[in-house]
């Protein structure tokens, strides 16, 4: 499975095609260090002035942090509570927690959500406003209600990884600290309640998609997972990854995150790409259909078949989902078929494929994949 | 703060049979009173069904007057709550308990904040509000 493919099928929300297009990755290479120390101090600022500025709103809330029966070390996770009340809609969640908690600049979220700076910039205005006006507390939620305000933060969480996971290209430190502030605030998630197993699930997921962060680009490209130098994927982060999935699905409950970290791992243990557990990540798959049944989870079992079962049984599978013609503007669908008869030497529809893919994508850095893939094929 | 609690149903009291009626009318008065030995409750009321509704204009300067609600929709409102509550969360507690008509079918609650007259300080307008409620 290529690894342009499994990062943005994994960087999908698990309900489906997205409304909006995955990551901008940044092309320029040189980030330098100053940088990542300023946007450190963008982060401190913003986190302090959201803190300002609901804190000052209500003295009453000051008496109400002396009497919390829960104390939290981490003012992080007051702020990620916040951020991500369901009283926020989706939009304001995310951009809302990149700012005060992921460090990101108003112009780099809206680039990354391919947004008008000046939209993301009203999005954070109404989203504080709606904060204030409804006195949105800040507050870590009572545990009556933690777990289903929970589901939000994690979601927010992923996404915040992801953003960071697919901007890793060349020497994004800046990037790279995105992810570890996910993953350090997925730890403090599965601390605050450690029978919670998509917590556990989350981690795993993400410390297992980073542990290929210095595999992952070759001369500024993406390295497909086939073709990635497996030596140097992080075997540390790769341990604790597979720990964590072996915990959570003993704990019994398999939720999404679960399940799609559970695949990861297969991977992440496959020593060669032909050694790859194809067959289990098939049913894993397709225990992620049941709770899930998007076209992308959908596409992702359609190709762990045809890597365990055979191509043209894949293909087929694919060729079903297509039938409805609702993926027929998905550039992952095509991409997946041109792979597939790319590997079944039906050279002249891989290309048409690879070609209508091309022309979908709306990510530079895959959009470049897809044509070197094409060029490939030509070149042949 | 205040907050107004909308309470929106689907079905007005003529579609609700007698024994629901009865459990909705009973379940709001558990809540009023609940909220009222809390000291939360700054006034709560059910409105006429919709089909006392009357709706007011303006074109060309004059008031039009018509018959029904201001838009046709599924859910109508159906009366209001106003609490004083110190955040949104507890608002939100608060609302998720009131009773909402509907067969087999929740309503829902919309929450506004009021944000309290200008002229007046809040103690001044609160102390209004309920001198009319006493009336």
């Amino acid at each position: 499975m290529q690894e342009a493919f499994a990062s943005a099928l994994a960087s999908w929300p698990v309900h489906g095609i997205p409304g909006n297009p995955a990551a901008w990755i940044t092309t320029t290479a040189q980030r330098k260090l100053i940088d990542a120390a300023r946007r450190e101090q963008t982060r401190r600022e913003k986190q302090d002035s959201l803190r300002y500025e609901t804190e000052t709103a209500w003295s009453t809330l000051e008496a109400e942090f002396e009497e919390a029966t829960m104390h939290f070390p981490d003012d992080r996770l007051r702020l990620i509570f916040t951020c991500c009340h369901p009283a926020l809609n989706g939009e304001a969640q995310v951009v809302l927690t990149l700012r005060t908690l992921g460090g990101l600049s108003t112009p780099e979220i809206a680039r990354a959500f391919l947004l008008p700076e000046a939209t993301l910039a009203q999005r954070l205005v109404r989203a504080k406003r709606k904060i204030q006006e409804a006195r949105i507390p800040y507050e870590v939620p009572a545990p009556a209600h933690l777990p289903e305000r929970l589901v939000a933060v994690q979601a927010v969480l992923y996404l915040i990884f992801n953003e960071g996971y697919t901007a890793s290209s060349g020497t994004e430190l800046v990037r790279t600290d995105l992810c570890a502030e996910a993953i350090r605030l997925a730890r403090v998630l599965c601390e605050l309640l450690p029978q919670d197993t998509e917590n556990i699930g989350l981690l795993a997921l993400m410390l297992l998609q980073d542990s290929r962060r210095n595999a992952r680009v070759v001369d500024a490209e993406l390295a497909t997972l086939e073709e990635q130098d497996r030596s140097l994927w992080d075997q540390a982060a790769i341990t604790e990854g597979v720990a964590l999935v072996e915990k959570a699905l003993r704990l019994g409950s398999a939720g999404p995150y679960q399940i799609q970290a559970a695949i990861a791992a297969l991977h992440a243990q496959a020593g060669t790409p032909g050694e790859t557990d194809w067959r289990q990540i098939a049913v894993l798959y397709e225990r992620l259909l049941e709770m899930n049944p998007s076209p992308v989870i959908a596409l992702n079992h359609a190709v762990a078949v045809a890597m365990s079962e055979g191509i043209e049984q894949g293909l087929s599978e694919i060729d079903d989902l297509g039938r409805s013609g609702a993926l027929d503007h998905y550039y992952l669908f095509h991409a997946a078929r041109a792979d597939l008869l790319r590997r079944l030497d039906r050279i002249g529809e891989a290309a048409a494929a690879y070609e209508r893919a091309a022309g979908l994508a709306t990510n530079r850095v895959e959009v470049n994949f897809l044509i070197r893939q094409l060029e490939r094929l030509r070149k042949n | 703060m205040r907050y107004m609690m909308l309470v929106y149903s689907t079905v007005g009291p003529d579609g609700l049979s007698a024994e629901e009626a009865e459990r909705i009318r009973s379940g709001h008065w558990k809540l009023m009173e609940e909220a009222r030995r809390k000291g939360v409750l700054q006034g709560a009321e059910p409105l006429a069904p919709i089909t006392t509704a009357t709706t007011v204009r303006s074109q060309n300067g004059k008031a039009v007057v018509t018959d029904g609600p201001f838009a046709e929709t599924k859910e109508h409102l159906a009366g209001y709550y106003i609490m004083e509550c110190k955040n949104l969360d507890e608002a939100i507690e608060w609302a998720a308990k009131i009773p909402t008509a509907c067969h087999g079918m929740e309503g829902c609650i919309e929450i506004r904040p009021l944000p309290g007259l200008s002229v007046r300080s809040e103690a001044d307008a609160r102390a209004g509000q309920a001198a009319a409620l006493n009336g």
